[in-house]
């Protein structure tokens, strides 16, 4: 509670520099967005609807929400379009601000394949600059996924405003980051068998290591392959709390990770599934979800020879829940331009914006607080120009948590340098002191 | 093509008069002044000007030329599309005539000859064919593994004897990609590995056997030039040893130069003098004026002599602002032109600069922060240096980012009209049509639809400025080459066939 009512003098101070589109009192938190069409997700479109937001969370929402007298900032939406914020399923925001920078990237474990207990949240940077450059795109939450090996560790669920780690924080430990297939092949001896042995030996010993701990502590027990915070770690993933989120491909390896999967009572989320139109009914069968990157048509490896732009219109036709991720840390908010490539092949709107909602919401086990737009829910919302999806719309208003985000980022402060090379030095324009700010 | 060889005996006034065409002894030929073979008056002469420039160019007899030739086409009328001809106009309700592989009329309701083919492209889109300054189709190929990694000759810091097109695998199935997402031409480059990669070549993404059938007939060949993080971590860092720096960097650059100076002197000297065959005092050959035959040759320094006479165009993968200052400096000292900087990052923190030489810059939309010379990207780039009059261009580098060119075009236009920057349509079109035409030395024969140009266009389905939109038909010379309605107008790479069982062909690849 505290970090949002830092949050929100953090924003209410930075909105009073900033054009002002909310008309009144800039310092509100309780937000009104009326005249708007909403997409709730979780129901129809609702034309000229209006959305309150109370103490970050979403009071009403509806065609017949009056509006209460006082203390709501009233923002007038007629002609826009308003949705619940993007939710990306896997990213590295946060974790990694120069790919090729090492020093600033902190998504993986080097050199050991099975790091179950590493935990993203420690490293995680909240003054990354990837974070007011995705949220202005419209993307408000996000499961910081670490990468690489085969069990790459914990990722945390993030809304991509606060001051630090825990008061970004949705849900921490929300999922177990793996991946099979030639990487993960490579990481431990080289066939997917060895891989497959890996994995399996690693989930038996979680399994033993839980009915033995008095005994482990004893040092009674048969060696263990991993450490006891790894076996710790996966205890989670066995009882089914938490997804195993797979990175793989090749539909054989798709389905070698279901057949392990139910082995051992795991609930597998397939991410990437480049192949996963191929094994489209068992996938809906066991009703594991595809986290999809729609913008994929080339057979760049040997275990991607299915790539097709339709992957994910024929997943939602068999049934299988879909999320769309940008799979792109520092342009996470593309998410909506894969989106609209998935329609632009088959896959019908309204199924694609769930896929960057609520489904990613329910795949974290946090749709009771987020991914849709009602009454008790998260007030994470974007205020579109127009189609979401549409190349020509833009995110006018992006609100995290009740809060709306600064029109602030290291990008606009460059462009606003820039924007004329006339006046002299421009490294006299823009910064803290001399600035006129993003806009 | 059937251009008959003769011996290299000129007369000394022939050579006289080609030395001049070709820029010899002047520094850099103007931007621009590449010959085409057949382009000079004098017939007799031609035949000579034309193995001279092929001699010096690495092409001698002939060799390494293009074997494309155009499919059947059919005079065809497209009718009652939106044609946006990247020259200036948007037509509503307009008609594209296009006959023996040129486009002979744009307009509206236009009379064409009876047996004409017909399309209702009523509601459509019609754009030129786009196309890409910047890809490694080919050559970093689809599978990416290490048997076809095949762009970077990084054994060296200069290779420029490296020729792209000796890498491209015709197989990729990349370029069916390509096409079927309205990109009809697209320059296959070296790596970024080194500071001097190689030659570049200008390809057409129709279907061959070899990269010979899919070559632009006389495109200039580009030179790949690399600055900063790149060679530093392959040489400095990976292999202790120069570059190790960017002062490493460029002190690689002016040697190379100094040297492929010496050597273009030498050659010229010999052509000057009137290229005597019988051999000399092997010391001196080259050297004095006609004293001898010709002087020996070195393929690394025969493509960077090239660059020094204006016919092989510079491109010029660089990142940060203050060093493409550099560059236009270094080209300065060595009388050549840089064509186009490629990624160029900062090229907005120097677009009077840009618009002041006529350099182009080649830029994504928005890709940034892979490294820390790419930490500085705004997704206005493209817009704020067109706004300044330098000629912008969207490439890709990217056999994904290929296959949505005309989206990427259009997120820096409202990108840019976000910020307040004024850009038109037809502007934003020119990004991936006129302007990277012009970067590969093709301005005279694609990038707009207009008279007498090749018919290379797209017919989309609708706004290809929408997301939403597809590429329905594409046309190469005129010929119909891509129909997404129709799979017997779809090529397959040889890589794919049988590759999946059957259930795994077919459908929006």
């Amino acid at each position: 509670m505290t970090a949002r009512i830092i949050a929100a003098a953090l924003a209410a101070s930075a909105a009073l520099l900033l054009s002002a589109t909310f008309p009144g009192e800039l310092t509100a938190q309780n937000l009104a967005i009326a005249g708007a069409t909403v997409y709730p997700v979780s129901g129809p479109p609702i034309e000229g609807a209006t959305v309150l937001v109370r103490d970050g969370l979403i009071a009403a929402v509806g065609t017949d929400v009056p509006i209460p007298a006082d203390d709501f900032a009233v923002f007038n939406a007629e002609g826009k379009v308003v949705t619940p914020g993007f939710f990306d399923a896997g990213t590295q925001i946060g974790l990694v601000e120069i790919g090729l920078e090492s020093t600033t990237v902190d998504s993986r474990v080097e050199g050991n394949p099975v790091s179950a207990a590493f935990d993203v949240v420690d490293g995680f940077n909240p003054n990354s600059t990837l974070i007011p450059i995705n949220r202005l795109g419209g993307v408000t939450t996000t499961a910081a996924l670490p990468t690489g090996g085969l069990i790459a560790g914990q990722g945390a669920v993030i809304d991509l405003e606060g001051e630090t780690v825990e008061a970004m924080l949705v849900k921490p430990r929300a999922a177990m980051a793996a991946s099979f297939g030639p990487g993960a092949a490579a990481a431990t001896g080289g066939a997917r068998g060895a891989a497959s042995l890996r994995l399996r030996e690693v989930l038996e010993d979680a399994r033993y290591w839980a009915s033995h701990r008095e005994a482990y502590d004893r040092g009674e027990v048969r060696p263990l392959s991993i450490s006891r915070l790894d076996l710790e770690a996966l205890q989670p993933v066995l009882a089914g709390e938490i997804p195993l989120v797979v990175q793989v491909d090749r539909a054989s390896d798709i389905l070698a990770v279901l057949r392990i999967a139910e082995e051992y009572g795991v609930r597998p989320v397939i991410r990437r599934g480049t192949e996963a139109w191929m094994v489209a009914e068992q996938l809906a069968e066991t009703n594991v979800p595809v986290i999809v990157k729609p913008l994929t048509s080339l057979p760049d490896g040997f275990d991607r020879l299915g790539a097709r732009f339709d992957n994910a219109a024929l997943l939602h036709e068999a049934g299988v829940a879909i999320a769309i991720s940008s799979f792109q840390s520092h342009r996470a908010h593309n998410i909506g331009l894969e989106a609209g490539n998935a329609i632009r092949f088959g896959l019908p709107w309204e199924a694609a914006l769930r896929a960057v909602t609520l489904t990613p919401a329910e795949i974290y086990g946090v749709a009771d607080r987020y991914g849709s737009i009602e009454t008790g829910k998260v007030g994470n919302l974007v205020v579109w120009s127009g189609d979401p999806f549409e190349l020509s719309s833009r995110a006018e208003e992006v609100i995290i948590r009740g809060v709306r985000v600064p029109r602030e980022s290291r990008q606009l402060e460059l462009l606003d340098r820039y924007r004329t090379l006339d006046g002299g030095p421009p490294a006299y324009r823009g910064g803290e002191e001399g600035g006129t700010g993003g806009e | 093509m059937t251009r008959r060889l003769r011996p290299f005996r000129a007369s000394a006034v022939a050579a006289v008069a080609m030395a001049f065409l070709l820029g010899l002894g002047l520094g850099a030929a103007p931007v621009g002044a590449y010959m085409p073979q057949d382009a000079t008056p004098d017939a007799s002469a031609a035949s000579n000007a034309g193995e001279i420039a092929d001699l010096l160019h690495g092409q001698r007899n002939g060799a390494w030329k293009s074997a494309y030739r155009p499919l059947a086409s059919r005079p065809t009328l497209i009718r009652g599309a939106t044609i946006m001809t990247a020259a200036g106009e948007e037509i509503e309700g307009g008609d594209l005539f296009m006959r023996g592989g040129r486009i002979v009329e744009v307009g509206r309701n236009l009379d064409v000859p009876a047996g004409t083919d017909v399309i209702d492209a009523s509601g459509r889109f019609v754009t030129p064919g786009i196309i890409d300054t910047h890809s490694h189709l080919g050559v970093s190929p689809s599978p990416s593994i290490s048997s076809t990694s095949d762009t970077n000759e990084s054994t060296d810091p200069n290779t420029a004897e490296v020729w792209a097109m000796h890498s491209v695998w015709p197989q990729d199935p990349g370029f069916t990609r390509a096409l079927a997402a309205g990109v009809t031409t697209l320059q296959i480059l070296p790596g970024s590995a080194n500071l001097i990669g190689g030659r570049g070549i200008t390809l057409k993404t129709v279907p061959g056997r070899t990269v010979q059938q899919m070559m632009f007939p006389d495109a200039p060949m580009a030179l790949k030039m690399a600055c900063g993080e790149n060679p530093k971590r392959v040489y400095g860092r990976g292999r202790q040893r120069s570059p190790r720096t960017r002062m490493g960097n460029m002190a690689g650059y002016r040697a190379a130069f100094i040297e492929a100076e010496r050597y273009r002197r030498k050659w010229d000297a010999w052509i000057e003098g009137g290229m005597k065959e019988e051999a000399a005092d092997a010391e001196d050959a080259g050297d004095a004026r006609g004293s001898g035959g010709p002087p020996e040759r070195d393929l690394a320094k025969e493509t960077l002599a090239e660059v020094l006479r204006g016919n092989i165009f510079v491109h010029n993968h660089c990142y940060r602002a203050d060093e493409m200052a550099g560059m236009l400096d270094l080209a300065r000292e060595f009388g050549f032109r840089i064509r186009s900087f490629h990624h160029a990052i900062e090229a907005y923190k120097l677009r009077d600069l840009l618009a002041r030489d006529t350099v182009a810059a080649s830029m994504w939309v928005d890709w940034w922060g892979f490294k820390l010379e790419a930490y500085d990207a705004v997704p206005q780039n493209i817009a704020l240096v067109s706004e300044a009059g330098a000629p912008a261009i969207l490439h890709t580098d990217s056999d994904m980012g290929i296959q949505v060119m005309n989206q990427d075009a259009a997120r820096a236009m409202y990108a840019g009209r976000a910020a307040g920057i004024d850009v038109g349509r037809d502007e934003a079109l020119r990004w991936i049509t006129a302007n990277p035409a012009w970067a590969l030395g093709l301005d005279d024969r694609v990038g707009t639809l207009q008279p007498g140009k090749n018919a290379d266009l797209v017919i989309w389905s609708g706004d290809p400025f929408s997301v939403y939109t597809r590429a329905d038909q594409v046309f190469i010379d005129g010929a119909l080459i891509y129909d997404r309605n129709r799979s017997d107008v779809q090529p397959t790479t040889d890589f794919e066939l049988g590759i999946l069982p059957s259930s795994g062909r077919g459908g929006d690849r």
